[in-house]
């Protein structure tokens, strides 16, 4: 009895000390945030700014290369809500194709699709620049979110297992009802697919938002940055007078995904642990 | 059996129409114009000019960079993928116990694998490095030499392999899904076997937790093989310092977009997709070893 007794105050001063390391990186980062820029390192292994400024953050905000970080938030929200409105719903058409509907050749487009979501992207990179660049749609958010609009592998596989868990007696009544497959899809399917919807958009939104390989490669003006090429510009001019404002910007692009992550953690945590998303 | 009418088929490739169009536009033809491209010298300006195996021929016989980069992506990805799985499994177990806190402990742990890819955190890394920085004062206070991260190459590495390992949280909620899994009575009958808890573990956690295992290696074995962001953020670019940080990605970006060499990092792909074939091959024919499925009929 003492042993067990024992046992829980020792797992429990485990287990949160664990949890203290694993965050206390993004805790040093915010902590230094408000340091005066010549003592984040001198004073590294202390948490506490002294003294507490703001500075960092009002000259983070005044931006780089002539743009307000504002602006690269606002060019980031852009690409997002485009992308993601694309991304999720062509996704759940599509996959409402695959888990509902029969038609020759469907087993094969399936494998196609199951081959496309393990395929490194590496091997399409140097084509899909020379297609994008031909169409003359370098400097513009073309090539990052059209491309979105013809569904997303993940998605698609998350959404068929999610439709795959309505009954199909609901398809039967509505097509006895005269309901065709396009009502079906956008009257029945639809509405009850939202939690999946849902968790597709929380991951659509994290990944256009961490995005760093697609700004490098087609923006070419600061002007239509993103928040990650924003934080590359201030890494690449790295010097001790602009250490505390890079890193509270740093702070400013993690506060959307993180205020997502704490809102909608059931969302995200169903996702990872029915189809392995990330 | 009921043939599919001709309105069945237009339908159903209404549906599927998005993603048939779109895999021919932006994967298949490229992968295809990718393999021409590959036994071709091309710059982006002047009309490529075959060249036949040259490419392939020089990676292998006269670019230390490719082995070295090879290298360093092959420590990267079999350093850090076991490690983080092994974290995963092994704090997913600690989790998996009926404790009111575990939420939040959840929440924690998994904070990480939301922010990781981004280029904040990765700045943030490249500072907790820094001769200053946090990981050298815990050194020092430990009573170890501060280490010069970005100047000896196999230090370097261990920035991008301890970024991996930091963000297991996806790998723990799929682990901690599959042991709720695990039928309790297993377990149970197991204890009047009087089975401590190491045989426990290697008798039932393990091999029930298999497929699990084997589905979360291949896809962080194949995600570890793309990383890009890290060794690109952390290295400003470069890969250094001398090749220590040039992972796969980063090298066949930098021949491709630094030095217009669209052949080359062409055939680089192509080499990346038949390790990546391979690896997956390998481990889907050792599964059959130690991969267990429960045999259908049971229940």
């Amino acid at each position: 009895m003492m042993i067990k007794k024992l046992k829980w105050p020792i797992y429990h001063i485990f287990v949160a000390a664990l949890a203290v390391g694993m965050v206390y990186p993004v805790l040093w980062l915010l902590m230094s945030s408000f340091k005066e820029s010549n003592l984040i390192f001198a004073t590294a292994d202390s948490l506490i700014p002294q003294p507490w400024i703001w500075e960092n953050y009002k000259i983070g905000w005044i931006g780089i290369a002539g743009q307000s970080f504002g602006t690269f938030i606002m060019n980031s929200l852009e690409i997002v809500v485009i992308s993601t409105i694309g991304a999720v719903l062509s996704s759940a058409f599509i996959a409402f194709g695959f888990a509902r509907l029969n038609f020759v050749g469907k087993s094969f487009w399936f494998g196609i699709m199951m081959v496309t979501l393990m395929l490194p992207h590496d091997v399409v990179l140097v084509p899909q620049y020379i297609l994008f660049a031909k169409m003359e749609w370098l400097n513009s958010i073309k090539p990052i979110v059209i491309p979105q609009y013809f569904g997303i592998p993940f998605f698609i596989f998350l959404l068929i297992q999610f439709i795959r868990t309505i009954p199909t007696e609901l398809d039967e009544a509505a097509t006895i009802d005269g309901c065709g497959k396009f009502r079906l899809f956008f009257r029945i399917i639809l509405p009850l697919v939202v939690p999946a919807l849902a968790t597709a958009s929380i991951f659509s939104f994290y990944w256009r938002w961490e995005d760093l390989l697609g700004p490098v490669l087609y923006l070419n003006r600061p002007s239509l940055y993103p928040v990650s090429m924003g934080l590359k510009m201030f890494l690449d001019s790295d010097t001790v007078s602009n250490w505390g404002a890079m890193f509270a910007m740093s702070i400013v692009s993690l506060l959307p995904v993180l205020a997502i992550f704490f809102a909608f953690q059931k969302y995200i945590v169903e996702g990872i642990s029915t189809s392995g998303l990330k | 059996m009921k043939s599919l009418s001709l309105k069945n088929n237009l339908i159903g490739y209404t549906f599927i129409g998005p993603f048939v169009i779109g895999f021919l536009l932006f994967t298949l033809v490229p992968a295809l114009a990718s393999l021409y491209f590959s036994v071709t010298d091309y710059d982006l300006l002047s009309t490529p000019s075959f060249i036949g195996m040259e490419n392939y021929t020089e990676m292998f016989t006269n670019d230390s960079k490719f082995f070295a980069s090879l290298k360093v992506t092959f420590l990267y990805v079999f350093i850090g993928v076991p490690l983080r799985l092994a974290f995963a499994l092994f704090v997913a177990m600690i989790l998996n116990t009926a404790s009111k806190a575990i939420g939040l402990y959840r929440t924690v742990y998994y904070l990480p694998s939301i922010i990781g890819g981004s280029v904040a955190v990765s700045i943030m890394w490249r500072n907790l490095y820094g001769d200053e920085g946090v990981i050298n004062h815990f050194l020092n206070m430990l009573g170890l030499d501060s280490v010069r991260w970005f100047a000896e190459p196999a230090a370097a590495l261990w920035m991008l392999i301890t970024l991996s390992v930091w963000q297991f949280g996806s790998s723990m909620l799929i682990f901690l899904a599959g042991l709720k899994n695990i039928p309790g009575e297993l377990y149970e009958a197991s204890n009047v076997d009087g089975a401590g808890p190491v045989i426990r573990f290697f008798k039932i956690t393990l091999p029930m937790l298999s497929p699990i295992i084997l589905f979360n290696t291949i896809m962080q074995t194949i995600g570890a093989f793309m990383t890009f962001v890290p060794a690109y953020i952390i290295s400003k670019g470069e890969g250094g310092p001398l090749d220590g940080t040039l992972l796969y990605s980063l090298y066949l970006f930098r021949q491709a977009f630094v030095y217009f060499d669209m052949g080359y990092a062409s055939a680089m792909a192509w080499i990346m997709l038949i390790i990546i074939a391979i690896l997956t091959g390998l481990l889907f024919w050792t599964s059959k070893r130690w991969v267990h499925y429960e045999s259908k009929g049971g229940h």
